[in-house]
């Protein structure tokens, strides 16, 4: 009696619990189907962005969205990442490609339906690149001539910065030097322009704190408007109505969700609640590359993981050291093993194939002549080695790397190596204020060109942090590359100066990123390229495909 | 009593000033400041986001600064959420942090009372020794290995549930209520079996015995109301302590409430949202600590009776 009181008790109270957790949850149909049957994409987006500001926020997620969201003078081409129309619908340049004129789309409208102007450029790039606005990708428009000095301050007229509006459609940019990539900035969200009378409606020109990219308040002029913000939840947006292309929009919406949890993400991915992943964990990866028609997307993407080396460190000071353990590094082995094949191997700063630039390769795995290097260095067999230390940021993946670099460079140069790893600001403080022998660090290119990657080491340069310092190297990749007369000649100067740099070895080069995204079946239209960029407008869904049998 | 309640919020006024103040100096002791990033920042724009954020003040002035805006309810901006205020981070993950803490509690009291109560009724033999063994695993095991634990077992082996969300995907908020639950239930089991213990060894429990009452009407009539008093003053801080310890659980299941920004906060060095947090949560470990005292001294008639006396 007793017994059975207290067990029917218990039962009622854990259907009451049970039946409060499960409630308010959604109906059985998943998210991919009701999306592909109302044109809906369900994007896995990365961590939770910080803002939708173009010329204040900075990250992979928060791209993702403002590109949704707003578009620039000109966009890329998903699959040749080559600049196509945008606002623009075209644009000249002058004899010696100084002076670039954008004829502005008429139809190009604001999603208030107001007509996007030159001026709005020119006041856009006016708050871009004023000092108090505090923009981090300011110097994406450094090119322009004057606008480095107003960034600084030394300017104090904006009407000095080379934009101009010639007229309501029409913006001349003069640059201080050739710059071929300029174009490809254009897509990039610092240069983008806002509106302005929304922006003081809430606020000045240069204020970050401001409500103007709530819903309901914002106005901007790509190809979907926000509908709904429900922070760490879901980001919502409809197609544009005002978008001067919008009968090539497939899609009717986007809901993007904040997964930072890679893990947890292939498992909505799996449950059909994403139709789009941002990652995919990587112990997970060879299962799904089993798979028949799977939705796993691997491709190379434009970004290189390496270690910085603080050349006025011994042991690594000295250039036969650098290179004896760059040399010993078994790079195969480590893509192989502890990447799962998901990265290939870099012998070179600059990812293979940037707009058809090819890196040198100086070296190859070779432990014999390192081993050599080493004992020239004074060091043979590792004796009288002083020890050498790596820092990296606390994270699963770098760790195992930094282990099997430990083990290479014993097992291939007998020296010992220390591995610590450090809280993240820690680390970049270190990093900064070059507190270390060996760290890690990893480089994603804004644009797709070998400069991107290369005037990382300029003397002094921000993010050179090596010490590394050797005026012809500044010489050819500051005023030589730039004026060159063509494409070819630019690109030999390049690989002179990336020839210079692997010699000195400030840096010792791991691998070149990939992206791993898994895509479900419905999609079409998510074309691979080096950027990982992608134009939602190209989107479209195909009610009806299913996940291979394997997933369900 | 209420000379009791107004005494003890003016205690509680020093140690949330002490909670700021300590905050407010440590994080700008930490390494790495809320605007270092892997792409470095030219010094220029460095020079003017410091200005946009009164950290070009020296610091006690900065502090002052702080202490002014807090005194008008103004947690100040986010550092890495441009745009949006620390009050409104903070009240966007409350309810969910609160939801997730009601369940915990509700879990916990289930299963801690039930536990405590048979342990209770046939103490030191096995019906006792197992649920308290559960009970001392429960409380000595941290929600960072359980957490994984269940979602090892119950969302990856044998997929019954959903690791991470919250109200998204059916079934969601089972593991992470059960997980920040867990702890409090074992305390709770081990209160209610001493305070059920103390009770049915009273007279009038005799006498209800005596009367040949059954059983289970002895102990949820008579035995219950007596014997749940230790649990029911432990309920505020327990609150409270769901509410300031669910980072951990919420980190683990991605549940948007408000500990996964203030570990974040940590993480990004966002100083204003991490006093904020500091501050919101300490203000309620006190305030629920005090509605504790209150309930205790209220339930307790000698207690009740020496305010009287007093007042």
């Amino acid at each position: 009696m007793k017994q059975s009181q207290y067990g029917h008790l218990l039962t009622v109270l854990l259907t009451l619990v049970i039946s409060a957790l499960v409630s308010a949850c959604g109906t059985g149909e998943s998210n991919v189907t009701q999306g592909n049957r109302e044109g809906i994409l369900h994007y896995g987006n990365g961590a939770e962005p910080q803002g939708l500001d173009p010329h204040v926020v900075t990250g992979v997620p928060e791209n993702h969205l403002i590109r949704a969201l707003f578009e620039g003078l000109a966009v890329k081409n998903p699959v040749t990442l080559e600049p196509e129309p945008g606002v623009a619908e075209r644009w000249t340049f002058n004899e010696d490609r100084s002076v670039i004129t954008f004829y502005l789309n008429p139809n190009a409208k604001w999603s208030n339906g107001e007509q996007v102007t030159a001026d709005d450029f020119v006041w856009s790039w006016n708050r871009a690149l004023h000092p108090e606005t505090g923009n981090l990708y300011a110097y994406m428009l450094y090119p322009v001539k004057n606008a480095e000095a107003y960034a600084k301050g030394d300017v104090s007229e904006f009407s000095e910065v080379g934009v101009k509006a010639l007229d309501e459609t029409t913006l001349e940019v003069t640059l201080n030097a050739p710059t071929p990539y300029f174009i490809q900035l254009m897509d990039h969200y610092s240069t983008f322009a806002v509106h302005p009378e929304t922006l003081l409606k809430f606020g000045k020109m240069t204020d970050r704190f401001t409500p103007w990219t709530r819903v309901g308040n914002i106005v901007s002029n790509g190809a979907f408007v926000l509908e709904d913000w429900a922070l760490n939840r879901h980001i919502k947006m409809i197609k544009n109505q005002e978008y001067w292309d919008k009968d090539n929009v497939s899609l009717n919406g986007v809901v993007f969700y904040p997964t930072e949890n890679e893990v947890s993400e292939e498992r909505m991915f799996r449950v059909e609640q994403l139709h789009r992943t941002e990652g995919v964990p990587l112990d997970k990866v060879p299962v799904y590359r089993e798979i028949p028609e799977s939705p796993y997307m691997q491709d190379p993407y434009l970004g290189t993981y390496y270690y910085l080396v603080n050349i006025d460190r011994p042991p690594v000071d000295d250039v036969r050291v650098r290179q004896a353990l760059s040399m010993s590094l078994d790079r195969e082995q480590l893509a192989r093993t502890v990447m799962q094949e998901v990265v290939i191997p870099a012998y070179s700063i600059t990812p293979p194939g940037t707009l058809g630039y090819q890196p040198p390769k100086l070296f190859d795995f070779d432990p014999e002549k390192a081993r050599q290097l080493l004992a020239e260095a004074g060091y043979p067999n590792g004796e009288g080695w002083p020890g050498l230390d790596i820092i990296y940021n606390t994270n699963e993946a770098h760790r195992k790397i930094a282990v099997a670099v430990q083990q290479m460079w014993k097992k291939y140069l007998n020296v010992d190596i220390t591995i610590s790893n450090q809280e993240w600001k820690v680390y970049l403080n270190a990093v900064s204020q070059r507190d270390f022998q060996v760290a890690r660090r990893g480089w994603i290119g804004d644009y797709v060109d070998p400069n991107n990657f290369l005037d990382l080491f300029i003397t002094d340069g921000g993010n050179n942090n090596t010490g590394f310092a050797n005026d012809y190297y500044d010489e050819m990749i500051l005023q030589l590359a730039p004026r060159a007369p063509t494409e070819e000649e630019r690109f030999a100067i390049f690989h002179e100066a990336e020839t210079l740099l692997m010699q000195q070895m400030p840096i010792i080069p791991i691998y070149t990123y990939a992206t791993r995204h898994l895509v479900h079946p419905s999609v079409e239209g998510m074309s691979a390229n080096l950027m990982d960029s992608l134009n939602l407008k190209y989107v479209k869904l195909v009610p009806g495909r299913k996940l291979p049998e394997e997933l369900q | 009593m209420l000379r009791f309640i107004v005494s003890r919020l003016l205690q509680a006024i020093p140690v949330i000033f002490i909670v700021i103040t300590a905050t407010f100096f440590l994080v700008r002791a930490a390494p790495g400041g809320p605007f270092d990033d892997e792409k470095v920042v030219l010094p220029e724009v460095k020079r003017a986001l410091e200005a946009q954020y009164k950290l070009d003040l020296p610091l006690h002035e900065q502090y002052i600064a702080y202490l002014t805006d807090l005194a008008q309810g103004d947690l100040g901006p986010s550092f890495k959420y441009p745009g949006r205020s620390v009050n409104e981070i903070l009240f966007s993950g409350l309810p969910v942090t609160a939801e997730l803490g009601f369940y915990a509690l509700i879990i916990a009291l289930i299963i801690g009372v039930l536990a405590g109560v048979s342990a209770a009724l046939k103490p030191n033999t096995r019906q006792d020794y197992i649920p308290m063994t559960l009970a001392m695993i429960g409380i000595c095991m941290p929600s960072f290995l359980l957490g994984p634990l269940l979602v090892l077992v119950f969302g990856i082996y044998l997929e019954w549930l959903p690791i991470s969300g919250w109200g998204a995907i059916p079934g969601d908020k089972i593991l992470p209520s059960i997980t920040l639950g867990a702890a409090y239930a074992a305390y709770i089991a081990r209160l209610s079996r001493a305070g059920m213990l103390e009770v049915l060894s009273q007279d009038y429990i005799r006498t209800a015995r005596a009367k040949g009452l059954p059983e289970w009407k002895v102990v949820t009539k008579h035995g219950l109301r007596g014997g749940l008093i230790p649990v029911i003053a432990f309920l505020g801080p327990a609150f409270a302590g769901l509410l300031a310890g669910s980072f951990v659980v919420e980190t683990i299941f991605q549940i948007p409430g408000l500990g996964r920004f203030y570990v974040q906060a940590a993480f990004n060095r966002d100083y204003t949202m991490i006093l904020g947090t500091t501050v919101f949560l300490s203000t309620l470990i006190v305030l629920f600590n005090l509605l504790s005292d209150v309930t205790a001294a209220w339930l307790n008639p000698r207690l009740r009776a020496q305010f009287k006396g007093a007042a």
